[in-house]
């Protein structure tokens, strides 16, 4: 079993807080990871990224080979594809339809979103309109990964107590909050098949 | 075993715990900041008494670190490439001193320049100053390490230098950890006369580290961290260091390499390995992270002998970050890489948060500047550095910690007026404080704007050294009173502090306007946390 995923956003989205998750499930599962993250002058308003490797079998690099990543997860229309060139053929594209507009030049968001429906593998969702409806408003990015968390090849209570241990120290609202976010996510994949 | 998901840097920091630290010192810099972050909010350490520090600036960090040494403690100094720029001056003393009790200091390289002016490779400070250096691969060997490094560094009494990459550092991944063991116990030096450098002594003690340098070759021979992995096909030898290894592999089969590998992961560089490897094979190809440094070496500079590829032959790019992909095209192997990304996209450059304090500052100072602010402001490097992007175009300048001011004063004795210096709290700190004094000394007309907001913000909001005493730091320096001027940045005030700020731009000597608001970052992880303290307390 292996995973290479890609997660994209804009510094401030909580990126962080999708890779922390997947690597606390990843630990949990017993299984091999490496999670390479932005840090500095780019966290302020920039583009970042993560790289995120999951397998049952000792990783070499810290960074996915060109072409290579299983899927891209991104909290940002626009963002989900500047990481195109890492995604395999056969590799999906989850993204946020939201766009995350602070830059004066930030292109149409209709040819945004048909270039993500260019590809066969997509799954486009307004995560921040799910967030709020279950009453957890910042949680868009866990909403994502929660649609992604059908590939990801670990069990649904692994993930879940991952996301306690994440957001613990936020209190348990904000735990409620997110478990709340990740169900719809999940079930939304479910509702597409 | 005990296993911890850990960033690189949390790798090294954990593993000065468990090696018995007592004190680690630092000046916050990416891909640096998190090692003595971690040991600031760790709970073992608080109960194990660990000291930290976050210092005014490296050089200060490394003289601590020595100093804790001096009395047999296991001490640690942290910093970016460029910090070490900054503490050059007692690294490559230290190395003379000696040191006793175990002395690490780490210096966090960045390649690609992902937040930082160049990507200087630390290895040759190591190199010049006789200091051997450790170059982890992974987050294991991070950790792994830093036991062995102290170890090592009180077995010949010498200072080691730890390189990593900001890969490495913002990497997380399992370590395997082991049980934690005593600190040292302080003591002072039964022969302090050795950290006398005077001329006298310090040419005894030169000879005595130039003597240690055969036995540290032979260790470096012998260490566990470098490997020669044997293997039949002997048209290419490959010499890899660092996490370079990892990018190496990725690209074989259950990371099995049909040619000979050495791996090199501890400096002075292992002679007889790198004999055997060169006379076994028919060419050889250096694989690093950052410059050609064994490349170089191994080329000499007439280039004679076997071929020698890498960097510095344009086999592989010679600046920017190694990965799988640039590793893997320089061997041939074939890339099938996915699409190109749709035209659609456009850059997102970093910028000032929505609300910063900084965004205030720099509208009123381009107002006030009228149509002349084009080369007259001399910046620092801080969050304010992104005032030199649209939409302000405020900075002219942005070079090492501390160069606003004293550039400011340079361009300023050229004879132009007005003249500004824009520089954060922490970098004042850092090396404003200097020089200010020689531009209170000389008169010279600029005007220095301190943008406090009371963090050391660009790194994530750690301690900011002189926050609540810079004007009298000011004052103390000669400053005058009446233009050390103050307020608040905020837009409502807006015509107020642009008359402050063209007053002061009028005065033909030094000024220092302080507009002063806490960062947006801080403020709302402070309240966050104040608001849940409370909550707490209620239940």
């Amino acid at each position: 079993m292996k995973k290479d995923i890609i997660i994209s956003g804009v510094g401030g989205q909580g990126i962080l807080s999708i890779a922390a998750t997947i690597g606390y499930a990843a630990l949990e599962a017993n299984l091999y990871f490496k999670q390479s993250e932005v840090h500095g002058m780019s966290q302020r308003g920039g583009e970042v990224q993560s790289h995120f490797r999951l397998s049952d079998k000792p990783i070499a690099s810290d960074l996915i080979p060109e072409g290579k990543a299983d899927m891209i997860i991104s909290v940002e229309p626009m963002e989900s594809l500047r990481y195109i060139p890492m995604l395999s053929p056969d590799g999906w594209l989850i993204t946020n339809t939201t766009p995350y507009i602070n830059i004066p030049n930030y292109p149409d968001l209709d040819t945004i979103i048909a270039a993500i429906k260019k590809f066969p593998n997509n799954i486009a969702i307004n995560a921040e309109k799910i967030a709020k409806e279950v009453g957890s408003p910042k949680s868009a990015n866990i909403v994502l990964l929660g649609a992604a968390s059908r590939y990801l090849d670990i069990d649904y209570d692994i993930l879940q107590n991952a996301i306690r241990t994440v957001f613990r120290k936020k209190g348990e609202d904000v735990i409620q909050g997110n478990l709340r976010a990740f169900e719809v996510g999940r079930s939304i994949f479910n509702n597409l098949k | 075993m005990k296993k911890m998901v850990l960033l690189g840097d949390e790798a090294i920091a954990q593993g000065a715990l468990d090696a018995g630290l007592s004190g680690i010192y630092a000046y916050p810099g990416t891909p640096s900041t998190e090692i003595t972050e971690y040991v600031q909010f760790s709970k073992q350490a608080l109960q194990d008494n660990v000291k930290y520090s976050w210092c005014t600036n490296e050089k200060t960090a490394v003289e601590a670190a020595l100093g804790m040494s001096y009395t047999g403690l296991r001490a640690m100094a942290c910093m970016k490439h460029v910090g070490l720029n900054v503490a050059a001056d007692p690294f490559i003393n230290s190395a003379i001193t000696g040191a006793i009790g175990g002395l690490i200091i780490v210096s966090a390289d960045d390649p690609s320049m992902h937040s930082s002016q160049n990507e200087q490779d630390s290895r040759f400070y190591g190199d010049f100053s006789f200091i051997p250096i450790l170059e982890p691969t992974d987050q294991q060997e991070a950790y792994d390490m830093v036991h062995y490094g102290f170890d090592f560094s009180e077995k010949y009494e010498i200072p080691v230098l730890m390189r990593i990459t900001t890969r490495l550092a913002h990497s997380r991944s399992n370590v395997n950890v082991r049980e934690k063991r005593e600190q040292n116990i302080p003591l002072l030096p039964t022969d302090p006369i050795r950290f006398v450098l005077m001329p006298f002594n310090a040419r005894k003690r030169y000879k005595i580290l130039l003597d240690k340098q055969p036995k540290l070759l032979e260790e470096s021979e012998n260490s566990p961290f470098n490997k020669y992995l044997d293997a039949p096909d002997k048209t290419l030898g490959i010499i890899v260091s660092g996490i370079a290894y990892n990018y190496l592999v990725e690209n074989y089969e259950n990371h099995q390499l049909p040619y000979p590998v050495l791996k090199i992961s501890q400096y002075p560089l292992p002679k007889k390995l790198i004999e055997q490897i060169y006379n076994e094979c028919d060419e050889i190809m250096v694989i690093e992270e950052g410059f050609p440094f064994i490349e170089d070496k191994l080329r000499g500079f007439l280039g004679l002998g076997s071929k020698i590829r890498g960097r510095s032959d344009g086999s592989i790019p010679r600046t920017g970050e190694l990965n799988p992909s640039i590793v893997g095209k320089a061997l041939g192997i074939e890339y099938s890489t996915g699409k190109s990304a749709p035209e659609v996209i456009v850059p997102r450059p970093p910028s000032l948060c929505q609300g910063c304090p900084h965004s205030v500052t720099f509208e009123a100072l381009n107002t006030a500047l009228g149509g002349q602010s084009t080369g007259r402001v001399l910046s620092d490097i801080g969050c304010y550095t992104l005032g030199a992007l649209a939409p302000y175009n405020s900075i002219n300048s942005c070079v090492d910690m501390g160069a606003s001011i004293t550039m400011a004063k340079g361009v300023a004795d050229a004879g132009f007026h007005p003249v500004v210096a824009v520089i954060g709290d922490s970098t004042f700190s850092h090396s404003g404080i200097t020089g200010l004094l020689d531009a209170v000394n000389d008169k010279s007309p600029i005007t220095v704007i301190i943008a406090d907001n009371l963090t050391t913000a660009m790194t994530g909001g750690q301690f900011s050294p002189a926050v609540g005493r810079i004007e009298d730091i000011c004052r103390g320096i000669g400053v005058e009173e009446e233009h050390i001027r103050v307020f608040e940045p905020h837009y409502k005030k807006m015509n107020a502090i642009v008359q402050i700020l063209k007053e002061e731009l009028e005065y033909e000597g030094v000024s220092v306007i302080i507009p002063r608001r806490e960062c947006l970052v801080t403020l709302t992880k402070r309240t966050r946390e104040e608001r849940q303290k409370a909550k707490a307390e209620k239940v």
